[in-house]
């Protein structure tokens, strides 16, 4: 018996935060590798505190739905877990290259393989390709276009930039884009000033956020200009200052990222059968809009 | 040989007869053994909570259980039931729609994940044992498995944490040691005291506001005055809300305060207590358009808005400041 729960940050404010865990949630429990499947939340319920002791196996695989290595997934998630003698050093991590640590939850006795966060594995670079499909409908984007990978970014944790510019090289180096840019919301290069970093006259911008919210929403659709009011929406794609901008909205919505939760899983050893090879079958057929 | 828990031998050789007296006891085993599909044993004694197995004899429930037996669980009333071959199945409806009719079918848990998001207004419900949650739909007769997992999105850990206390082992974590652990930005909620606590309870986590049963005080020693309620299951540490609004009153309790000067007259003022209440009761807008005997009535509230506040859109008062105090407060 094997259970996996994904672990993500939920809000008091905005139902829209926990949609893609659900969502995610459902296409892995509907391939049905798991026992059973269930979400956590540290502003949601059940809690991060009490979410081990509603799946009834012995075994978790634990995926944090965040996109790197910093506070939560170093300390809010294990501490609210009860990991019993966790240390950030049992993940051995660059800052990008934590795969998992196995640990007992001190309240249920549960065997916890708590994965590292979605947003670093290997595999969630595919995903910022597939959403740039999404929101331009082409498959075969890239030969003439630019694309922008957008971090939150933070002064405060160098991890949090490592995450996005890790991506955007994995990106370049596969040459399909004509430019590949990392920007940021909280720091320089700043996302307000898109158009300066690309001589591509087409921009997709991809920000790199498990849910959309307020930052996706609102802060970058208004800093960049595709429009004055968050509250009306925005064209897609928008002209900017001689560009035209194809803004995708929070990477972590894509179908593909329920892909990325199960190699979280198979890294620690969960025993995920053809069940990566079906989601990602489904999420292409949903990029495509079959 | 053939006996059950509760007879002693009911035959020595097999005959119709004997076959009908055992059969409640054999169906009850087949259905737990074979056909619940709840695993995790404190689902387990949920359902079987539900029909009463600590206090009914199994031919007791069997026939209890052909006209359902019904247990209040939050705002919704579940009810087990049976057909005769003792096949269990689970009908789920809020406790107002007990007898409704035309009520919209769900089925899954998914479904109650959905109904669990929203109230009757829209509203987006953060916490999900508020006694916020709509009326108007059904959950007919779903098996265990489904009802275990809509009762985990409507009340959602409600289950593991009541079979907890069952067995005397609920893991209360009080304000205190809640308080201790938490960083970031809410590691100010420690400079609270029992006091503030005890309001923060009374406004939080009263039945009115939540329907889980508070079991966590200030801390071991220091119990807490307000009631925790009557829910059926417990409330075992201040939740994220909690939290998150405690944080919100610790920076506001950080301000001193003063003694203000507000002229109003007699009504004005009782018309203050007014609104408070209405706001703080969420029946503000229950309050007819017309009804201006309601001190919370909108145009009551507008006129005295036009009357007493000030060029800066705020209520005409001051801090009522000794001389001392206010050239020092002119002069630094």
């Amino acid at each position: 018996m094997q259970a996996l729960v994904i672990v993500a940050h939920g809000s008091h404010l905005n139902p829209d935060s926990a949609a893609p865990t659900y969502a995610h949630a459902d296409t892995i429990r509907e391939t049905g590798v798991f026992d059973v499947v269930q979400t956590g939340f540290w502003k949601e319920e059940p809690s991060l505190r009490e979410v081990l002791r509603t799946v009834g196996t012995e075994e978790v695989y634990v995926v944090p739905l965040f996109i790197s290595e910093g506070y939560f997934t170093e300390q809010v998630i294990p501490r609210e877990l009860r990991l019993e003698g966790w240390d950030v050093s049992a993940w051995d991590s660059d800052g990008l290259s934590a795969t998992t640590a196995t640990l007992p939850a001190a309240d249920t006795g549960q065997t916890i393989h708590y994965c590292g966060p979605v947003g670093t594995h290997p595999a969630m670079t595919d995903v910022i390709i597939q959403r740039a499909e999404t929101v331009t409908g082409d498959p075969e984007i890239g030969p003439g276009m630019g694309l922008a990978v957008v971090g939150h970014g933070t002064e405060r944790n160098a991890n949090s930039a490592k995450a996005i510019e890790y991506h955007a090289q994995r990106i370049r180096d596969r040459d399909r884009f004509d430019e590949v840019q990392a920007l940021y919301m909280d720091e320089e290069p700043e996302v307000d000033d898109v158009t300066e970093f690309f001589e591509s006259e087409e921009v997709v911008v991809v920000p790199l956020f498990i849910a959309d919210g307020f930052h996706t929403q609102e802060d970058i659709p208004e800093d960049m200009g595709l429009t004055d009011d968050y509250r009306e929406g925005y064209p897609v794609p928008a002209s900017v200052d001689g560009h035209r901008i194809y803004y995708s909205g929070a990477v972590g919505t894509e179908p593909l990222m329920a892909e990325v939760i199960l190699e979280r899983a198979a890294d620690a050893g969960a025993d995920v059968g053809t069940a990566r090879a079906e989601v990602t079958a489904a999420a292409g057929a949903a990029a495509r809009g079959d | 040989m053939l006996e059950t828990p509760e007879t002693e031998v009911v035959t020595d050789h097999l005959d119709a007869a004997a076959l009908t007296e055992v059969a409640p006891w054999v169906q009850n085993w087949w259905y737990w053994q074979t056909e619940c599909g709840v695993h995790a044993p404190a689902g387990r004694r949920y359902l079987r909570m539900l029909e009463r197995a600590e206090t009914m004899t199994v031919p007791e429930r069997m026939e209890a259980l052909r006209s359902g037996i019904a247990t209040a669980w939050g705002q919704l009333t579940v009810t087990a039931s049976a057909n005769g071959e003792g096949r269990r199945r689970y009908t789920v409806r809020h406790t107002d729609d007990a007898d409704a009719s035309g009520l919209e079918p769900l089925a899954t848990p998914e479904d109650a994940r959905a109904l669990a998001t929203f109230d009757a207004q829209g509203r987006y419900r953060p916490l999900k044992s508020a006694p916020s949650l709509r009326r108007g739909w059904t959950f007919t007769e779903i098996t265990a498995r489904r009802l275990v997992g809509v009762i985990g999105y409507l009340y959602p850990a409600s289950i593991p944490n009541w079979d907890r206390e069952q067995a005397d082992a609920l893991d209360v974590t009080h304000w205190r040691p809640t308080a201790e652990r938490q960083t970031g930005i809410y590691g100010i909620i420690e400079e609270l005291d029992a006091t503030a606590v005890e309001q923060v309870a009374a406004t939080c986590c009263v039945d009115e506001e939540c329907l889980k049963r508070r079991e966590w005080e200030y801390d071991a020693e220091t119990p807490l005055a307000v009631d925790g309620g009557t829910g059926a299951f417990p409330c075992r540490e201040p939740c994220s809300l909690v939290v998150a609004a405690g944080r919100k009153w610790t920076t506001l309790e950080r301000e001193a305060t003063e003694t203000y000067e507000i002229e109003l007259t007699p009504a004005e003022a009782a018309q203050l207590s007014a609104v408070i209440d209405a706001v703080a009761d969420g029946t503000a807008a229950d309050i007819r358009e017309a009804d201006v005997g309601e001190g919370a009535n909108r145009y009551r509230v507008r006129y005295l808005r036009e009357k007493r506040f000030d060029a800066d859109d705020q209520l005409q008062m001051r801090p009522k400041r000794g001389l001392v105090r206010r050239l020092v407060r002119r002069f630094t």
